[in-house]
């Protein structure tokens, strides 16, 4: 710990802290949590030369003022986002010096739904069960930013800051998310899968980091069998008895009662983390092997 | 025992019997296979995710899992924890009305089973319950309320369970426990376990 803190002047609408989340608890029903955009929070920590269970801040919508009390590098990554320091405009993308003092002043998020700050060092609140996440769902972990807070500046560095601009991710305006069938699909009607990959669903306003509710048809099952609460995954496609499909980010429930039709692959969940209400969503179905390939990186 | 995919990182395994799943999931984590981060078990299922970077290992286990020794029932059974209630909740007359006990009966009738905790999921700690006497049996609340305060012990379908932190919810309340079920800093974190016995008695 360096002993710096960032001072809160103004939270923003709905700026928490987040990492990689809990794992190894959801047999105790503790949410992974965790940064829901897992690419976005994963480049602005590269980006400072942090490791990447380093702790950075998720903002949502409207971003905060941040007083760097001993300055620093800061890295900011994700939704399209105006921001400055002083007079100066803060490029995204890139590892930017502020100085001690200064105020970061985040604006609002133009294009996607949450951008990244990372700052050298992470966030140094402490950990509660392995990491530093606020879990919007039960509460577990440190609050949502509040004015006048004071975030600790941890070590958690592995390299230098990198002052070249990374490659900015394309925004699809109606993206297309690989998803594999299944556990559940044989609940559904042949009819509830093709209906599934032919529309273009709308994120509808109910949506936060937990899941996002998609507002089109009704995916029809084939009983109106009751299926017992069982464990759910990340990307989970979980459809309850009014046929609307529930996306699940990163801070899902890890049981459900309702049975998931598809699962989003990994790869392409940041898409979803980043899509905002009103924004149209697509799916198609994949292997197993596909989906494993897409997240080790091969050509999307 | 049937294996289906959950996303490229997850396997959801099937059986046929609560027993079953506990057996499984003992199994799973003493072979505690590289790669696999999470084993969540449900009524009849154990969910099976590994890393993102190590998902492989799932295809070996799917192959192996039918042949997989599970240890006996009784290696699996839980201990035996007692949660004192206060039987004063605010749904009692109601329970009693829909049941058509008496509200000294819906008490006897609680604390009488030796419950298992089937596994933990809603939020943390949160035990489903099974081994509720079917004459309990009463429908959620038709409106439910926004805020019931943690250690409240409810009634919901054949299910009876106790809310390990103050959240909304539809169950019928019929008492309170001050048992503490969750708690971050304590190692484990969650009083009772997949597996877990519990009785309920009435607090005096």
């Amino acid at each position: 710990m360096t002993g710096a803190s960032i001072v809160v002047r103004n939270p923003g609408l709905l700026t928490t802290v987040q990492d990689l989340g809990r794992v190894g608890l959801a047999h105790l029903g503790v949410p992974t949590a965790g940064a829901v955009d897992r690419r976005a929070f994963g480049l602005a920590n590269r980006l400072v030369g942090n490791r990447r269970d380093a702790a950075a801040l998720e903002i949502t919508l409207a971003g905060p003022e941040l007083e760097l009390e001993a300055g620093g590098w800061v890295a900011l990554t994700g939704g399209r986002v105006a921001a400055e320091v002083g007079r100066r405009a803060v490029p995204m993308d890139v590892a930017v010096r502020v100085e001690p003092g200064e105020v970061l002043g985040v604006g609002s998020v133009s294009t996607g739904l949450r951008a990244y700050l990372a700052v050298r060092g992470g966030i140094g609140v402490a950990e509660v069960l392995g990491s530093r996440s606020t879990d919007t769902l039960s509460g577990v972990g440190p609050a949502p930013l509040e004015e006048g807070a004071r975030l600790p500046v941890g070590d958690l560095v592995e390299g230098d800051p990198f002052q070249q601009l990374a490659p900015t991710p394309r925004v699809d305006p109606e993206p297309l998310l690989r998803a594999v069938r299944g556990p559940r699909d044989d609940l559904f009607t042949d009819q509830a899968l093709h209906t599934l990959i032919d529309t273009a669903w709308t994120v509808s306003s109910d949506s936060d980091r937990t899941g996002i509710r998609l507002d089109g048809p009704v995916l029809e099952r084939r009983r109106k069998l009751e299926l017992a609460s069982e464990g759910m995954v990340e990307g989970s496609l979980q459809v309850p008895p009014d046929g609307h499909p529930i996306l699940f980010l990163a801070n899902h429930p890890t049981t459900g009662g309702y049975p998931v039709i598809a699962v989003v692959a990994g790869r392409d969940l940041p898409l979803a983390a980043q899509a905002r209400p009103g924004t149209r969503l697509r799916f198609r179905l994949v292997s197993v092997t596909a989906a494993r390939q897409a997240a080790a990186g091969a050509p999307v | 025992m049937r294996v289906r995919p959950a996303g490229e990182r997850g396997l959801l395994v099937e059986v046929e019997e609560l027993e079953t799943v506990h057996r499984l999931h003992a199994a799973l984590r003493e072979l505690d296979p590289p790669g696999v981060v999470e084993l969540v078990p449900a009524y009849r299922t154990v969910l099976i995710v590994a890393e993102p970077d190590r998902a492989g290992v799932l295809d070996e286990l799917a192959t192996a899992l039918p042949e997989l020794e599970l240890p006996p029932a009784e290696a699996v059974a839980g201990e035996t924890v007692e949660v004192p209630v206060r039987y004063d909740g605010e749904d009692l007359p109601e329970v009693a009305r829909l049941t058509g006990l008496e509200a000294e009966e819906v008490v006897r009738r609680h604390t009488a089973p030796e419950y298992t905790v089937a596994f933990l999921g809603f939020s943390p700690g949160f035990p489903y319950l099974v081994g509720l006497d079917p004459a309990l049996e009463v429908p959620r609340r038709d409106t439910p309320r926004t805020s019931i305060p943690a250690g409240s012990v409810g009634l919901a379908g054949n299910q009876t369970g106790i809310y390990p932190t103050a959240s909304p919810g539809g169950w019928q309340l019929i008492g309170r426990t001050e048992v503490t079920l969750f708690d971050p800093a304590r190692d484990p974190p969650a009083l009772l376990a997949p597996g877990t016995r519990l009785r309920f008695r009435v607090a005096r």
